[in-house]
């Protein structure tokens, strides 16, 4: 994976900046699919796929996206494409025996307009892809925060917000959100030249009481401060843990209460 | 000189239009590159009041409020505008006021709509002055800032990053000659790197992006931070104020009510959708909605606010 994203980098290292029309838009995520799935086929995934993207972006360093799949779905994993970055490979994520499958949402930079693909890898092997676009932010909005200071300072943290209660079975919607400055390593100091080191969040692992909730490989699209909304069947009373191991080989683990019945 | 004849009739004067006929700009035809209208806001400080717009291919990105004051032995530009053909034209009303050199420019934070004008200057060998964290936020966003107004404006009018040669730590004074500038170094605000300017002189306060009026506040550094700072300012012994855009003259401190009761409702009501599990996706459609009325650009830029907010408070 680390050599194909680093392909991926070096292939889309000229984006055409700040073009609203989608000029080769197909051409480019024909190259994207072949790099990424090779000659595997992606079927239209209408009833088992959804992506939900604001139509213009808010804010480019910070754009919500939230992938629904159907539920019932034997689904496998997720991988999530954001076609004009310069690494356009955001996100993959393998869910695991803990999973609910249902929800999963992330925050992305978004360098100019661009589509964005989310595809589903089914258990049988078969992808199922869906698109959405995403406009470009105005105004003083750029893809890297204006403050890194509190994500340098507190690099590690992490908050993890339930929406509910555990209950025997029942799935679990959460919010895990970490402090990371993600940074991308684009970006050249008009004084030295040099360009800021990349330092991002490669891999995150959930797991509640040992067993796998989902692996994440992601990259510098993911936003400062990486925020992951996802659900899972907590099997019993316990704990989530989690993982996080960024480029610098750094990890970063902390563990969750899941909160228990309302008393 | 040109500008006092005018200004004794008029505080409004067209400072660039003779000029233009002497420098070499000519075969332009755009209207906008012509001349710089600028309004005397107090005596000595000149100011062009920007477009309630954002940056598009026949505004030159023209949007903020910039200018320049003049002492008795320099001239001090107050941020030197959006794009390279904004400074330029300043830089021409500025000749058309005062042959005194161009000492100092002074940069109010990392925006484009600021600091890309900057490149006019560079001939003048100015000191240009900046936040002490300006460099950085320069290094982030520098090229990409470029990149987009190159693709708005072409290259040719979008001009270069310039870095600040000195930075503000805290206070700075620069003397113009009967003159002094307190430029003051802000914590976190609308951005990571703001600076104000206050002319005791004349008690004007331009405190740039820190004070919005009319055109709605875009949050691209800290809420609460600027809160804070807004409360610093308020203590600032000024009658009027220049804020970064919107009207170039306001009283001082009550053209700050709007600002401070907008970033209120956006506090109050983005705590609330973070403590009741509202995704950001959602809370930018329902925060602060009350104030839609009140705010040009309110639909650009209330999402964006919003946006920061929730990252931030999230955290809380």
């Amino acid at each position: 994976m680390k050599t194909l994203l680093t392909l991926l980098i070096l292939f889309a290292a000229t984006p055409a900046w700040a073009v609203d029309e989608p000029v080769g838009a197909d051409a480019r995520w024909n190259d994207l699919h072949q790099a990424i799935f090779g000659d595997r086929v992606i079927q239209d995934g209408g009833d088992k796929i959804r992506l939900a993207a604001p139509a213009r972006a808010l804010d480019a360093a910070l754009v919500p996206i939230a992938v629904t799949l159907m539920d019932g779905q034997p689904v496998k994993s997720v991988y999530l494409v954001v076609d004009n970055n310069p690494s356009p490979l955001a996100a993959h994520l393998t869910f695991g025996p803990a999973a609910d499958t249902r929800e999963l949402t992330l925050r992305i930079r978004v360098d100019q307009y661009t589509p964005i693909h989310a595809v589903a890898e089914m258990a049988d092997g078969k992808l199922y892809g869906t698109a959405a676009f995403v406009k470009a932010a105005g105004g003083c909005s750029a893809p890297a925060g204006s403050d890194d200071e509190a994500a340098l300072r507190d690099i590690g943290h992490m908050k993890l917000r339930f929406a509910g209660r555990y209950a025997p079975g029942k799935p679990l919607q959460a919010q895990l959100l970490i402090r990371h400055p993600n940074f991308n390593g684009m970006q050249m100091n008009q004084v030295t030249r040099n360009y800021t080191p990349a330092w991002f969040a490669r891999t995150t692992d959930v797991t509640f009481e040992g067993k796998s909730v989902f692996h994440l490989e992601s990259d510098i699209t993911l936003s400062t401060d990486p925020a992951i909304g996802f659900g899972f069947i907590p099997a019993g009373p316990g704990r989530l843990t989690v993982t996080v191991r960024d480029s610098k080989d750094i990890s970063y683990k902390r563990t969750f209460d899941v909160p228990g019945p309302a008393s | 000189m040109l500008s006092s004849s005018l200004t004794l009739s008029r505080r409004r004067v067209l400072l660039a239009g003779l000029a233009t006929y002497l420098l070499p700009f000519i075969g332009r035809t755009h209207a906008a590159a012509t001349q710089m209208m600028l309004t005397q806001v107090a005596p000595g400080i000149y100011m062009r009041r920007g477009l309630d717009a954002d940056a598009a291919p026949q505004n030159d990105n023209a949007i903020a409020n910039i200018g320049f004051a003049v002492g008795t032995t320099a001239v001090a530009i107050i941020d030197p505008g959006g794009c390279l053909a904004d400074g330029e034209r300043l830089r021409t009303a500025v000749r058309a006021t005062s042959t005194l050199p161009i000492r100092y420019v002074i940069m109010s934070h990392a925006h484009p709509d600021h600091i890309f004008g900057a490149g006019a200057f560079i001939a003048d060998q100015p000191t240009f002055i900046g936040h002490y964290r300006l460099p950085e936020a320069l290094a982030r966003r520098g090229t990409y800032y470029q990149h987009g107004l190159d693709s708005i404006l072409g290259p040719e009018r979008a001009g270069p990053v310039v870095p600040p040669t000195t930075l503000v730590h805290d206070n700075l004074e620069l003397d113009l000659g009967g003159r002094i500038l307190v430029l003051t170094a802000h914590g976190v605000a609308h951005t990571d790197s703001d600076l104000s300017i206050f002319d005791p002189q004349t008690r004007t306060l331009l405190p740039a992006d820190l004070l919005f009026v009319e055109r709605i506040p875009s949050l691209d550094g800290s809420l609460r931070g600027w809160l804070k700072e807004l409360g610093t300012l308020k203590t600032v012994d000024a009658h009027y104020a220049v804020p970064g855009h919107g009207p170039i003259k306001v009283r001082w401190p009550d053209a700050a009510i709007d600002e401070e009761r907008y970033f209120g409702v956006l506090l109050r009501e983005t705590r609330q959708a973070v403590s009741r599990g509202v995704g950001i996706d959602k809370a930018v459609a329902t925060v602060g909605r009350s104030e839609r009325e009140r705010w040009k650009l309110f639909d650009d830029y209330n999402g964006h606010n919003v946006t920061q907010a929730y990252k931030e408070l999230e955290w809380e």
